[in-house]
């Protein structure tokens, strides 16, 4: 995993509630078993006026020019602005696979789907939770201000607006450390191999059945 | 001190090891594995030199890319090169790392959270987990179960462990007997209705209440598969007697001395009297009617008496029959893909013709389901009523495989999700109960199921 530790980059909008992750990333994609490649298929169906499949080559399929990701000022993003519920719906982290691929390395929301939210930190990928009157204000922001910046600085936990305001996150400490160094979440759990050798014994005594 | 949740008595005995920094190792006692988001799991356990860390934990079927049509010729005959290659993965895959898989034409083969119950590789107690979301679903036997990613799925087959962190607790409670002709699923549709589908988000939800306690184990994996639909990773439903004799004789469940023992273990699985949840919704039974999803979330939704509220513009096209030539009908998935489904939707199809232009499809979830319903001659009131009998696997909840929608096709759908596209681009799926499904099939439009004998 890459490490995260500052972000200056270009923000781009995404104005709905309870984007899902049917929309990140449509069903026929999942059919993939790799796990690069996602991001040309990033928001496939708001983002092209065709029907796409995997396999395809996507650089002359027609563009739908309302959205976004298409617009010529939002061309470099790495941060996305979102709104409630961000990532709902299915498990698939090729949904993040996506959004990574495609170059994003924040997603900021108010709040986030717990699984996809997980799933974030497992890639590289920063979610932010900011309050809903500060996503307001971003959003406003961005859409009046072409070239709109953001800074993310994750050990300090903030982010850093243009006019310098500043706007502090949580964020949980294990995760920031595995962000922080790149480190392979695995590696760290089997350093307790020990430990979890000792609770099997334990619990085949308390509950065998659990072991068949 | 407070008495303890079902969630923090489950939570807590499988604590592997925790952090000061509010992480928690915690133990995964089975995992199921279907062929969408694996393979890229056991690339990684390759690239890494790693071994699955208890393989007995472990159980893979292939469900999201099957056909659910004729499979005579096995996986070479999946048309789609893609799906082929993701089920093919998974065969390949088990067979290196030493892992039992249902293939897809074994008898046992169905959907991931139809066959874990029905082997009894789900049980009382356990924690569960499978890369999918509706993993949920196996919290109806008191089972901490929830959906993970990919790398959680490489990280529970290299250590058997999650690094997780503790949610909060929500109780849900129908009080009261439910009235004749509404469903688990209207329950849990209704209950979504009520706190959308963020109002879990951070949440166990513990669904209790005389309401809860009466319903089957069908009727409570209903339930607890759409916990996720309300934005709660994990659902769950206390142990009863109801819960230990769906549980007896499964080719899993312990057996003899084991089963007396874990039968003991398993009553104290549910929530003490005095404990304490962090926000709790109580619900009267007496209240509820067959509900309907209008919109593209499964919050919008209204029970089949009501008018769906703005857009105005939806409610002549879902209340009246603008849905007439383009309805289809889909009974099955993890939701509503048992054998109590097919018997509740084959009541209503019994005598009755699906009403011309409809297409109809009867999708079992698992080849269990199937042999039982042909067994009770299910499949033939379905087929002679005008629907399709077909081969188990997830089908058109997800449109993986062959089956979806076309654009401008509306479905009424006995699955958990009606997010735009999710049948088939441009197609529109309303949520409902079996019995609702099949008498819209008939009717060609919505009807209240409650009016029909
Ligand atoms: S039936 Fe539908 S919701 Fe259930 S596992 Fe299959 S695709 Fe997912």
């Amino acid at each position: 995993m890459d490490k995260f530790t500052t972000l200056q980059a270009l923000v781009v909008p995404l104005d709905r509630p309870n984007v899902d992750t049917d929309a990140i990333i449509p069903k026929q994609f999942l059919k993939s078993i790799r796990r690069s490649g996602f991001g040309p298929n990033l928001f496939d169906e708001w983002r092209y006026l065709d029907h796409g499949e995997p396999d395809q080559d996507n650089s002359g399929r027609p563009l739908n020019p309302d959205f976004a990701l298409n617009q010529l000022r939002y061309q470099g993003a790495r941060i996305l602005l979102g709104r409630e519920n961000f990532g709902c719906g299915s498990s698939r982290e090729h949904a993040v696979w996506a959004l990574e691929d495609y170059g994003f390395r924040v997603v900021i929301a108010p709040s986030f789907a717990d699984i996809f939210f997980n799933n974030c930190f497992k890639n590289g990928v920063l979610p932010i939770v900011l309050d809903g009157a500060k996503v307001d204000a971003l959003f406003k922001a961005v859409e009046t201000t072409p070239g709109y910046q953001l800074t993310v600085d994750l050990q300090a936990q903030i982010v850093t607006t243009p006019s310098g305001e500043q706007m502090p996150f949580e964020v949980d400490a294990f995760r920031k450390h595995c962000l922080l160094e790149g480190l392979d979440d695995i590696g760290l759990t089997l350093q307790h191999a020990d430990a979890i050798r000792a609770y099997e014994e334990r619990r085949r005594g308390e509950a065998p059945w659990l072991f068949n | 001190m407070a008495g303890k949740t079902l969630y923090d008595k489950l939570w807590d005995a499988h604590v592997v090891r925790a952090d000061t920094g509010g992480t928690t190792l915690l133990y995964i006692d089975r995992h199921l594995v279907h062929e969408v988001t694996s393979p890229q799991a056991f690339e990684g356990l390759r690239l890494a030199g790693r071994q699955p860390w208890r393989t007995s934990s472990v159980l893979a079927v292939p469900d999201h890319n099957v056909p659910t049509t004729e499979r005579s010729a096995g996986v070479t005959g999946i048309a789609d090169r893609i799906s082929r290659i993701q089920v093919e993965t998974l065969d390949a895959n088990c067979a290196a790392f030493g892992i039992t898989e249902f293939k897809m034409n074994d008898l046992r083969q169905g959907i991931v959270h139809v066959i874990g119950p029905e082997q009894g590789a789900t049980l009382p107690g356990m924690t569960v987990v499978c890369g999918d979301s509706h993993t949920s679903t196996h919290g109806a036997f008191g089972a901490l179960a929830f959906g993970i990613g990919t790398s959680e799925v490489e990280h529970v087959l290299a250590t058997q462990c999650l690094i997780q962190k503790k949610s909060k607790n929500f109780r849900v409670r129908v009080d009261g007997k439910l009235p004749a002709g509404v469903t688990a699923k209207d329950i849990v549709l209704a209950i979504i209705g009520r706190i959308g589908t963020a109002g879990g988000t951070g949440y166990t939800l513990e669904f209790a209440g005389e309401a809860i306690r009466s319903l089957s184990m069908e009727g409570r994996m209903s339930i607890c598969n759409m916990a996720i639909e309300a934005g709660a990773r994990a659902g769950l439903v206390g142990v009863d007697e109801t819960t230990i004799d769906y549980v007896r004789g499964r080719p899993y469940a312990p057996k003899g001395e084991q089963w007396d023992k874990a039968v003991a273990a398993w009553f104290d699985l549910h929530s003490d009297d005095d404990a304490v949840f962090d926000k709790t919704l109580v619900l009267n039974a007496a209240d509820l009617v067959p509900q309907v999803t209008w919109g593209t979330s499964p919050e919008m939704v209204v029970g089949v008496d009501a008018n769906v509220p703005d857009p105005a513009a939806e409610a002549d096209q879902v209340k009246a029959n603008g849905m007439r030539r383009a309805l289809e009908y889909m009974g099955g998935s993890c939701t509503n893909g048992r054998i109590e489904d097919f018997r509740a939707a084959a009541a209503i199809a019994k005598g009755r013709r699906v009403k011309d232009g409809v297409r109809a499809l009867a999708v079992p979830g698992s080849g269990l389901v199937k042999e039982q319903a042909e067994a009770e001659g299910l499949d033939r009131i379905f087929v002679e009523a005008g629907f399709e009998w077909r081969e188990p696997g997830c089908s058109m909840c997800l449109a993986m495989n062959a089956d979806r929608l076309e654009p401008g096709e509306r479905c009424a759908s006995t699955s958990n999700r009606n997010f735009e596209g999710r049948q088939g681009q441009g197609g529109r799926t309303h949520l409902v109960s079996p019995a609702m499904a099949a008498a819209a099939a008939i009717a060609g439009h919505f009807v209240d199921v409650r009016a029909i004998g």
